[in-house]
């Protein structure tokens, strides 16, 4: 199908960039036997810069669970997993990942073996048990980043607690790379995450122009750099281009979907086989899925970090993150991104796969339309094991929804 | 025997008793999870009350919480809403997996039971950070419920509670070995209303009650070694007396079991001596660990497969409850341990109510006919053990 002019260029260029980087990165992860680096395998939300400043090359299973998801791999690769005894009910990062490492499959042929496993319990429990396996499979040491959960606060003895073991992770590394940890080193990485944590917002921020430049779909697939690059240059130069561009198609009147004439958020994490087709969905609606509180999650707790003292205050910003709060406080975050985003309505991906991000999205929900009357919806899905989405169901809710915010008419904006 | 009908009528129906508890004055206090400090409720002079979640699938739950939720979750949330626990003045939630977590949540929000707190426990439990934390934690628990009931936790009540509930857990652990060594000395269906009720009653009461039964037991030892194969269950908080009932009508029987209505929850002892809270945060650490703990990547392997062999299984049923994360993803590996070990496992996966008869008792059934003859006789010389200390 030819494209139209229009089509061409809402095309982020970026976007190849982008590719380019990544493609790199996982050569150079792959290569790293040749080379002499290590390997640390991490969760997504786990202190990264350490390893960083250690010259460790970090691998994430959670992109690489997204990768798995994005070509369709995830429905085969969980079922291998259930023939393995894991029950169809978990995590399908978690399972799409476990059946790979026994198998070498999976896109680019598996990642390479981690010489350690870093699990920081920030974003779920899942990933304590998952990192077990692994442990159990390369027979790596495991250091566990215990970020007790902030149901309300984040108590005295829980910030001595991380803070204890900041030093106790450093030790970890010394250990494992058996050299000496450099403190200014650490510093520099610690400012250049800063950095990319910032623009990584303000790239997300040029969504609240109407019409948005971006959706969240976009913001998807540029997430996968501060996840995995946090704290080098590299991000900050990729972002830096990225926010120009941004700037370029506001200043031009370049719209993400065509004609936008309703904003909405999303909620949780995506579901990465059907990106094209639910932001295609919406877009045939005059939706722009503008924002999502899942890509936010990088750059969320960005307030607690003290840029001159970025290893002491490291505790706080990896503890109080977005899913290891309460969903009262959790709701709050949603109400700032309703009113800065000038959404019309909130979807919730109400995700089989991950119980700590899904579970209080009722009660969310309801908070929502209270506080903020906004209509809301809900789909369900395992966001990388295609196997039991239903595609009809899914259309159905959203020409419902998207019916009743036609009939309230779009949110008379103070567009920027 | 008196006392076990006692036993049995209090598991029966747990609520009756808690309100009889409250009635009498004594404030409730209700928990989910076996890592619940209940030494330093019951040292406050409250009643620490374990609750089963048992509020059924009515439907109201539905408001608050998705269908791929574990009945357990599901079940507490309606039992609270739909008025099942007026009786308590208060809840305590240890964290532990994802879902109880968002329950606590969930629980804050919605519902009003009094005095509230979250026991935010290590989620690790090795190294000193940890450990100080947990003493840390638990001492913070001791304060919000002094100022919130406005009394003083002395140090004297703390070790007389300690105390009680050391005797109530080597009781539970004494009945356990001789169940095991004699099971035919108590049905299965029975030694599991002893433990259920051992987590409502008055625990003075209780104390008294465990030791008469044991002296009385100890006296039926002879010439009951009951019949049927020996088998294990291993699962979450099993909430289903009438697996016994299938599994010895299937000529199986329930020797031991790795469960948090079992021995995860009475196994080890408390010190006696030292700062008090210390020594209860040093059991809590050091106890059999649930699954959404870390202890180390093997140590529920290997825990699982030496009970099993020191008690002479013949065969282990993992008993789960559906949507439960940190059991499920252990499954595989602790079935591998135990294959290594020479003992076989079925995985009986549970929603709040048991699959029809027929269909289960056929799975038991086979299971039980499959276990090679002969593999569970050696235990039958066994000496006393030890009890778990
Ligand atoms: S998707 Fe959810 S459960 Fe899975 S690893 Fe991520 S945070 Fe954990
Ligand atoms: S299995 Fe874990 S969460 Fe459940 S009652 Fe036991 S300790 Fe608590
Ligand atoms: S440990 Fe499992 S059974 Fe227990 S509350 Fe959590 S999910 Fe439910």
């Amino acid at each position: 199908m030819p494209q139209t002019d229009a089509e061409k260029k809402r095309k982020f260029r970026s976007a190849r960039r982008m590719r380019e980087i990544m493609t790199e990165y996982y050569i150079e992860a792959k290569t790293a036997d040749q080379t002499g680096k290590k390997v640390a395998w991490i969760t997504s939300g786990g202190p990264v810069e350490p390893l960083i400043a250690m010259d460790v090359i970090p691998v994430y299973p959670e992109n690489y669970g997204a990768m798995i998801g994005a070509s369709h791999m995830g429905g085969d690769l969980c079922a291998k997993a259930e023939a393995l005894g894991y029950s169809t009910d978990l995590c399908s990062y978690a399972r799409a990942d476990i059946a790979c490492a026994l198998e070498d499959g999976g896109p680019i042929g598996g990642l390479p073996k981690p010489d350690m496993l870093v699990c920081c319990n920030n974003i779920c429990g899942t990933v304590m048990k998952w990192y077990e396996i692994q442990a159990r499979l390369y027979d790596v040491p495991l250091f566990i980043f215990d970020t007790p959960f902030c149901h309300v606060d984040f108590a005295e003895e829980a910030r001595r607690y991380v803070r204890t073991q900041i030093d106790e992770y450093i030790g970890f590394l010394e250990g494992v790379c058996k050299k000496k940890f450099d403190f200014d080193r650490s510093m520099e990485v610690g400012r250049l995450s800063l950095k990319g944590q910032r623009l990584w917002q303000d790239v997300l921020d040029a969504a609240a122009y109407r019409p948005s430049p971006m959706t969240a779909f976009d913001a998807f697939f540029f997430l996968a750099l501060i996840v995995t690059l946090r704290g080098t240059d590299k991000v900050v130069d990729f972002y830096t281009e990225l926010l120009e561009e941004m700037k370029e198609r506001v200043s031009q009147g370049i719209s993400a979907v065509e004609n936008e004439r309703y904003r909405l958020l999303w909620d949780n994490l995506p579901v990465w086989y059907r990106l094209k087709w639910l932001s295609d969905t919406f877009a045939a609606h005059g939706a722009c899925l503008v924002a999502d509180t899942y890509t936010t999650a990088w750059c969320g707790s960005m307030k607690y970090i003290d840029e001159n003292n970025f290893i002491d205050s490291m505790a706080e910003a990896y503890t109080r993150i977005y899913l290891n709060i309460g969903v009262d406080e959790m709701a709050k975050t949603i109400f700032a991104m309703i009113d800065k985003y000038e959404v019309d309505g909130l979807v919730m991906h109400s995700n089989r796969s991950c119980k700590p991000y899904s579970f209080g999205q009722y009660d969310i929900m309801r908070m929502v339309q209270e506080k903020k009357g906004i209509p809301c919806m809900m789909l369900e899905s395992h966001m990388v094991d295609e196997r039991s989405f239903s595609e009809s169901q899914t259309l159905t809710r959203i020409d419902a929804f998207m019916e009743v915010i036609r009939q309230r008419g779009p949110r008379a904006g103070t567009a920027r | 025997m008196n006392i076990l009908n006692e036993f049995i009528e209090v598991a029966g129906d747990p609520g009756a008793y808690a309100r009889r508890i409250r009635a009498s004055g004594r404030s409730v206090i209700g928990y989910y999870c076996s890592y619940a400090p209940e030494e330093i409720i019951h040292a406050a002079g409250l009643h620490p009350v374990r609750l089963f979640g048992t509020g059924g699938d009515s439907g109201i739950a539905d408001r608050h919480l998705q269908a791929y939720c574990c009945s357990l979750v599901r079940g507490a949330l309606a039992e609270s809403l739909t008025g099942g626990l007026d009786y308590l003045e208060g809840t305590v939630f240890p964290h532990t997996c994802d879902s109880i977590q968002r329950l606590s949540d969930i629980w804050r929000l919605n519902t009003g039971h009094g005095f509230f707190a979250d026991v935010v426990l290590p989620v690790k439990l090795t190294g000193e950070s940890a450990r100080q934390y947990l003493i840390d934690v638990l001492q913070r628990f001791k304060r919000d419920l002094e100022s919130y009931f406005g009394l003083t936790v002395t140090e004297e009540s703390l070790r007389s509670s300690i105390r009680t509930f050391n005797i109530i857990r080597s009781c539970l652990s004494e009945i356990y070995e001789l169940k095991s060594r004699n099971p035919g000395i108590l049905t299965g269906g029975e030694l599991f209303s002893i433990v259920r009720a051992s987590m409502v009653m008055d625990r003075e009461v209780l104390r008294d009650r465990l030791q008469a039964l044991l002296g009385e037991l100890r006296e039926r030892v002879t010439g009951r070694d009951g019949r049927g194969r020996r088998l294990m269950l291993v699962g979450n908080a099993c909430n289903h007396p009438d697996v016994y009932d299938l599994i010895e009508r299937s000529g199986g029987q329930v020797v031991w079991d790795d469960l948090c209505t079992g021995t995860r929850w009475f196994s080890g002892a408390i010190r006696e001596e030292g700062d008090p809270v210390a020594s209860i945060a040093e059991r809590l650490f050091e106890r059999q660990v649930c699954p959404s703990k870390h202890k180390s990547p093997t140590a529920r392997g290997e825990h699982i497969a030496a009970q099993a062999r020191e008690h002479g299984v013949e065969g282990v049923i993992f008993l789960y409850l559906k949507f439960c994360d940190p059991h499920s993803f252990d499954y595989p590996y602790l079935k591998g341990y135990l294959k290594d070990a020479g003992i076989p496992s079925m995985l009986l996966e549970i929603e709040d109510r048991l699959p029809p008869e027929g269909q289960i008792l056929t799975r038991i059934e086979t299971f039980i006919q499959m276990l090679v003859p002969g593999t569970g006789a050696a235990f039958t010389g066994a000496s006393q053990t030890g009890r778990e200390g």
